[in-house]
């Protein structure tokens, strides 16, 4: 099932993206604390491609899809569609991208407004983008629900009348009706039950093949990310740290966060529970309103090493197409 | 197995709301050793939080147990008093929950809490219960506990929170531990350190565990044997190698070939389950996967197949496994190959 891509169709390009959330306290406002919630980001998904983006909670794989998408204004850095970089256009301008980037929520039952029909929900960016009216407007809304395995007869009816798989499909007819190119899904499934991810899995993969869509996938489940993407990518406290091919990140994973992260996946196999090795990291994930020096992951690591603490290590490529962020890689060498 | 802790019989609990009766639990009986881990899987709305809610006694209005017995130790918890049960509650049985921020208590330090549980149930001065809970915070991995004790819940992380949960639970050395998805509000890394402490937790002070998951790499981690739930009543159980080797129940293969597998090279299409659960206000009459189920018969729509034995300890409720039901090619194939081998 190999996808044909071409590595030179370079849809989009995010270069050293930056989101730091800043609150005033105090008299005035005179004190501020800055949460650097995505801290120098940089990557490219292909044409057609589907980057998987994982990490645990507070790692800013979701600060950076909305920010791709500029739910969040960019604090600095380049977001790249299509050659154009959508991080300073205006909001007005910024209107014509939305309709080719398009956005999937994680939580079905708060992303759609219980007070429209489904039909209005699928409807809604049909008008603000003046795509289509009347009985036109009305058959794309009906081909949409087709598409996503539900009837055009649930047009008329609510959102609480439908169980989380069938909303997380409305969500997904939402996202088609303005024909993206490219679609963010943040944690599409993990509100899910286990037997209703895989047919919206499934679903979001032959959307893919039809209308040759790009995805960011964003999620927290390491094995249906693994199964979904083509590359992944590795987050940790607004970091990048490892970036390559969904098996060579699964089979030889570079960093040492990566490398524990892999290794806590509860496998559903009696047999390699008992045999597998697992690297349990010890404490938490640090705040980041007060990241650790040089490294992030120091606090954490158990090869760490006195230069991990000054100097912050470089993400480079270690193998074709395998990136990684760690001074193991350059120390040893 | 040694001696049953904990016998449960034709459990059935029923919420009467204004839309009518949900049977949520409709007959459910297993049995626990003392030292045993249990494994309940399911989705949501299978049962599998009511099954344990019944088994403490802690079913909100208007939920009821209707009919069965809860014998723990032998004796039936159902018709004893609210009274009685705080007893039971904390120190024979304990349990924790999936969210650890909702059930702690914000306004209370954590090591109020922990006190709370251990003056309740133990003849202790205050000051022995407080030296208690830095042993039991240290118990659970909680840096530097003296000091940590006194701090709020909203001072600790999730993890932490959900190792003072459980220090908590443990406080009283309870036979019984039951645990309601303890992990599905934490990170991997954090769910492994949780576990990884459950697992020693049990060897060290041999309680019981009943782990409640939909998560099935979850239960195959740290239980031995698995009970698979779905529309209120257990479908299949055995030990975690019959459930997750040679699954007998179409729910269970179907559960497992809907998982995406790690270990796998290429690229497979997941097979999911079509269709969604039953409506337990109206439960099917028949198998209540039969509509969801590829190899149903005329006769799974019209009865609820019994419990076929199919080897020493492993039962599924499957008409299939009737002697005089017609061989089902893809049946049989699946139910020897399991989810994840081959």
């Amino acid at each position: 099932m190999a996808k044909q891509l071409n590595p030179n169709d370079v849809l989009l390009e995010v270069k050293d993206l930056k989101k730091h959330f800043v609150s005033r306290h105090g008299l005035f406002g005179q004190h501020t604390t800055r949460v650097q919630a995505v801290d120098g980001v940089s990557f490219k998904i292909l044409r057609g491609e589907t980057l998987g983006l994982v990490g645990e909670s507070g790692c800013g794989k979701s600060t950076t899809g909305r920010t791709i998408i500029r739910l969040y204004d960019v604090t600095s850095g380049e977001v790249i569609f299509d050659g154009v970089d959508i991080s300073k256009v205006s909001q007005g301008e910024m209107r014509q991208y939305r309709k080719k980037i398009q956005m999937i929520f994680q939580d079905p039952y708060a992303s759609l407004n219980s007070r429209m029909t489904v039909g209005d929900i699928i409807g809604e960016p049909i008008d603000i983008h003046n795509i289509a009216k009347g009985e036109e407007r009305q058959k794309i809304i009906w081909n949409l629900l087709e598409r996503v395995g539900l009837s055009k007869e649930h047009a008329n009816r609510y959102p609480h009348e439908f169980s989380g798989g069938q909303r997380q499909r409305i969500g997904i007819a939402r996202a088609l009706a303005v024909n993206p190119d490219f679609i963010i899904c943040d944690e599409p499934i993990s509100a899910l039950d286990v037997s209703i991810q895989a047919q919206v899995v499934n679903m979001l993969e032959d959307l893919q093949k039809e209308l040759g869509l790009t995805y960011l996938f964003i999620a927290h489940d390491l094995s249906m990310v693994k199964h979904i993407s083509d590359r992944i990518g590795v987050m940790y406290l607004g970091k990048l740290v490892e970036l390559a091919n969904s098996d060579e990140l699964y089979d030889n994973p570079n960093h040492p966060y990566s490398q524990a992260l892999l290794s806590a996946i509860p496998i559903p196999d009696p047999d390699a529970t008992k045999h597998g090795q697992r690297i349990v990291l010890e404490g938490d994930v640090p705040s980041p309103i007060n990241p650790p020096s040089g490294c992030r992951f120091r606090t954490r690591c158990k090869y760490v090493m006195d230069v991990c603490k000054e100097v912050e290590p470089e993400f480079i490529e270690i193998s074709p197409n395998h990136f990684s962020a760690c001074h193991l890689n350059t120390v040893n060498k | 197995m040694a001696d049953k802790l904990l016998e449960v019989k034709n459990l059935k609990t029923s919420f009467f709301t204004h839309v009518g009766e949900v049977q949520a639990v409709r007959g459910v009986s297993f049995d626990l050793g003392v030292g045993e881990a249990l494994g309940i899987v399911g989705e949501s709305g299978s049962g599998k939080s009511v099954t344990s809610m019944s088994l403490m006694k802690l079913l909100q209005y208007p939920g009821v147990i209707k009919e069965g017995q809860i014998l723990f130790e032998g004796t039936d918890v159902v018709p004893k008093t609210e009274k009685e049960m705080r007893k039971i509650r904390g120190n024979d049985i304990a349990m924790i929950f999936q969210d650890p921020m909702t059930s702690l208590n914000p306004v209370y330090t954590i090591g109020n809490q922990i006190i709370e549980a251990i003056l309740e149930h133990q003849n202790v001065t205050k000051q022995q219960a407080r030296q208690k809970a830095i042993k039991m915070l240290e118990l659970v991995g909680i840096p530097s506990p003296e000091s940590r004790i006194d701090n709020y819940p909203h001072e600790f992380s999730g993890g932490m929170r959900q190792r003072a949960m459980i220090a908590i639970a443990l406080s009283c050395e309870p036979k019984l531990l039951i645990a309601d998805e303890p992990t599905t509000a934490l990170d991997v890394t954090i769910q492994a350190q949780i576990l990884e402490l459950m697992r020693e937790l049990k060897e060290k002070i041999n309680t019981s565990i009943i782990l409640i998951t939909h998560d099935l790499g979850v239960v195959a981690d740290l239980c031995s044997r698995i009970i698979v739930m779905y529309g209120g009543l257990i479908m299949e159980e055995g030990t975690a190698e019959q459930v997750f080797y040679t699954p007998k129940h179409p729910y269970t293969m179907g559960l497992l070939k809907s998982i995406p597998k790690v270990n796998k090279k290429e690229k497979e299409r997941l097979i999911p389950i079509d269709g969604t659960p039953p409506d337990l206000v109206k439960p099917p009459t028949g198998c209540p996967f039969y509509a969801r189920c590829e190899y149903a018969m005329k006769i799974c729509k019209e009865q609820v197949p019994p419990y076929f034995g199919v080897a020493p300890g492993h039962r599924s409720m499957c008409w299939r496994l009737h002697e005089d039901a017609p061989a089902h090619e893809d049946f049989i194939k699946e139910s020897n190959r399991g989810g994840t081998h081959g």
